[in-house]
């Protein structure tokens, strides 16, 4: 009956408006697991996470609960976090050193940390003349089935075939190439903090949003203005507010009609950009410190060509939202239909001097801590949308805001001049999904 | 002062502190910190500085100002559905005292918070460091050292636990 009802799901996804059952529909949440996030390109975690030999992190992939690894042999592994023999959990804790192998703690089968049968206590007196053993593949944990990185950024996809991860990323490479060019070192380096926030609504209420630029002025009124006022009492009394007040306050400062003046951009597979509107450039000493360190690191010329880049969001379908200029990520983790992980990383630039690490540090802590000054009207806005989609009322949901006047691009969908509100990036995402879940049938 | 008495005042300040939260008065709860008061929730125990680490909470009085000012506008979302919280104070140990008055302290807290029809608890270690002043203590430090401050947030925190 199910398979009747979802014979062709793209039928639930036209142009400009998605069926609600996308986001509300537990059948559909198993179906897009297997075709979306456990075939193509997830995020994994930052190579720096792991830099000794043994050092884990589990990930949730999809349904799959994996471990990302480092192994003696210095490379990152993806694995199934599972144990062969009678499938106990390989790490039952989040993160950890498993020493030079792993060894289950239910009958102490070992493997190497790239998976591969080590030992199986009594191999020979318990499993002569059977099947079981080193030379059987079915007796080693099993690896992701594919494992690239894209400077020191690990993904993994469990499906053999499909686009490599260059490939899949395309123009989205943006995002950790701004985030790693703005180091005078050219890497960045993980802050050992995750925070982790579940929200209560189905995962591609989030993706939507992030780069919904009408949202900001509407949802986060409360703050922006908030922080504009204390702004301004700091000013009076100081001169000079802290830059992470300027983050708040432009929430309120820049007024809904402006918004329009801001551009996405939309790519294939899915992944959109939203341009920068913070002026993250200003010429306070800290900038101006760093400034000097860059141009003896990369020159003048390239310098300003990397301080030119100007993002907010990059967002790289169907489970990564980065602002490369603030150094942070979130990764999307589907727990069920109605409910998804968001785990929340920071990054250091190596080489850069402290201050410009704690700027970025003062957006990670105000904007995506569990006690952040935004996002909790995100998260109530984004509980009320799933409630609201479990009606009867309409079958619907609208992605019409300037629909039909985006500009076609050979490889990208531009919205058009003061038309930044568009909601291109929602068609974008949900005409990615409609074709991974017609490619997985 | 003796001992107990000495005991009794600062209980009866963490009490009163408790009491504004649950009851929403948060200027006045704002009041209590000195001008260069901290109230900081450390994403992890281990951390020994609020400086330049990631931290769930790490505020002065200007960022409590803003974040009072966010839940008491009336375009505040998240704040429409009803809710409310339940401190418990508890364990209160002496740990310094200075010969001007200025004491540390540590307690054991449990807030229950209900929101909507949901109920989350929070619970930990609160460590004080109060400032004496014209009779009356002030908060140079508030350091909150969550139980589940590792843990997976079920919707977020929205003001001081």
């Amino acid at each position: 009956m199910l398979q009747e009802r979802i014979a062709d799901l793209s039928k639930f996804v036209e142009p400009d408006r998605v069926r609600r059952e996308v986001y509300v529909d537990p059948a559909i949440f198993e179906i897009e697991m297997q075709r979306i996030h456990e075939r193509y390109w997830i995020y994994c975690g930052h190579e720096s996470q792991v830099p000794k030999p043994g050092d884990y992190y589990a990930v949730q992939i999809g349904r799959q609960p994996m471990l990302m690894v480092r192994g003696n042999d210095r490379q990152v592994h993806v694995l199934y976090n599972r144990c062969p023999h009678r499938g106990n959990l390989m790490c039952g804790d989040r993160h950890g050193n498993a020493g030079d192998f792993f060894r289950c703690s239910y009958h102490a089968w070992t493997f190497h940390h790239d998976g591969r049968l080590r030992t199986i206590p009594m191999m020979e007196s318990g499993y002569a003349g059977t099947r079981f053993g080193p030379d059987n593949p079915d007796c080693s944990m099993k690896q992701a089935a594919r494992v690239e990185s894209y400077r020191g950024f690990v993904f993994a996809s469990l499906a053999a075939e499909g686009p490599g991860l260059a490939e899949f990323l395309g123009e989205s490479r943006v995002a950790f190439d701004d985030m790693c060019d703005r180091a005078p070192e050219g890497e960045v380096e993980i802050v050992p903090n995750c925070f982790r926030v579940i929200q209560r609504s189905n995962w591609k209420i989030f993706l939507e949003n992030q780069l919904d630029a009408l949202h900001p002025s509407v949802t986060h009124q409360s703050t922006g203005r908030a922080a504009r006022e204390v702004e301004q009492m700091i000013e009076k009394n100081t001169g000079q507010a802290p830059l992470s007040y300027h983050m708040l306050s432009a929430f309120a400062t820049v007024t809904i009609d402006k918004w329009d003046g801001f551009q996405t951009l939309n790519y294939p597979y899915g992944h959109c950009i939203l341009t920068g509107y913070m002026g993250l450039r200003p010429k306070d000493p800290d900038t101006l410190a760093y400034e000097a360190v860059m141009q003896k690191a990369y020159g003048r010329k390239r310098m300003e060509e990397i301080l030119g880049v100007n993002l907010h969001h990059v967002l790289i379908y169907p489970g990564l939202s980065v602002q490369s200029p603030l150094q942070q990520l979130r990764a999307v983790r589907p727990l069920g239909v109605d409910r998804t992980l968001t785990e929340i990383w920071h990054f250091r630039l190596k080489g850069a001097p402290e201050p410009i690490y704690r700027r970025s540090l003062a957006y990670y802590n105000l904007v995506n801590s569990p006690a952040t000054l935004v996002n909790a009207d995100d998260l109530e806005n984004f509980w009320k949308c799933h409630q609201g989609l479990s009606s009867q009322a309409g079958d619907w949901v609208s992605f019409g805001r300037h629909f039909g006047r985006d500009l076609e691009k050979p490889g990208v969908t531009e919205t058009a001049p003061n038309m930044g509100t568009s909601e291109a990036p929602m068609r974008n995402q949900m005409k990615a999904w409609a074709q991974f879940m017609r490619n997985g049938q | 002062m003796s001992g107990n008495e000495l005991q009794h005042e600062v209980e009866q300040f963490l009490y009163r502190q408790a009491d504004l939260l649950d009851s929403k008065k948060w200027q006045e709860y704002i009041d209590l910190f000195d001008e260069a008061g901290v109230y900081w929730v450390p994403a992890d125990p281990a951390h020994t500085t609020w400086e330049g680490m990631p931290a769930i909470f790490a505020e002065d009085r200007n960022l409590m100002t803003v974040r009072m000012k966010r839940v008491l506008h009336p375009d505040a979302w998240s704040q429409r559905p009803s809710w409310g919280t339940n401190h418990v104070v508890s364990n209160v140990v002496l740990q310094k005292q200075a010969p001007n008055g200025d004491v540390e302290v540590r307690s054991r807290f449990h807030m229950m918070e209900l929101r909507r029809d949901d109920v989350r608890h929070f619970a930990g270690v609160y460590t004080h460091h109060l400032k004496k002043a014209n009779n009356a203590y002030r908060i140079q430090l508030q350091r909150v050292d969550m139980t589940n401050a590792q843990a997976a947030y079920d919707y977020v925190l929205q003001v001081w636990v």
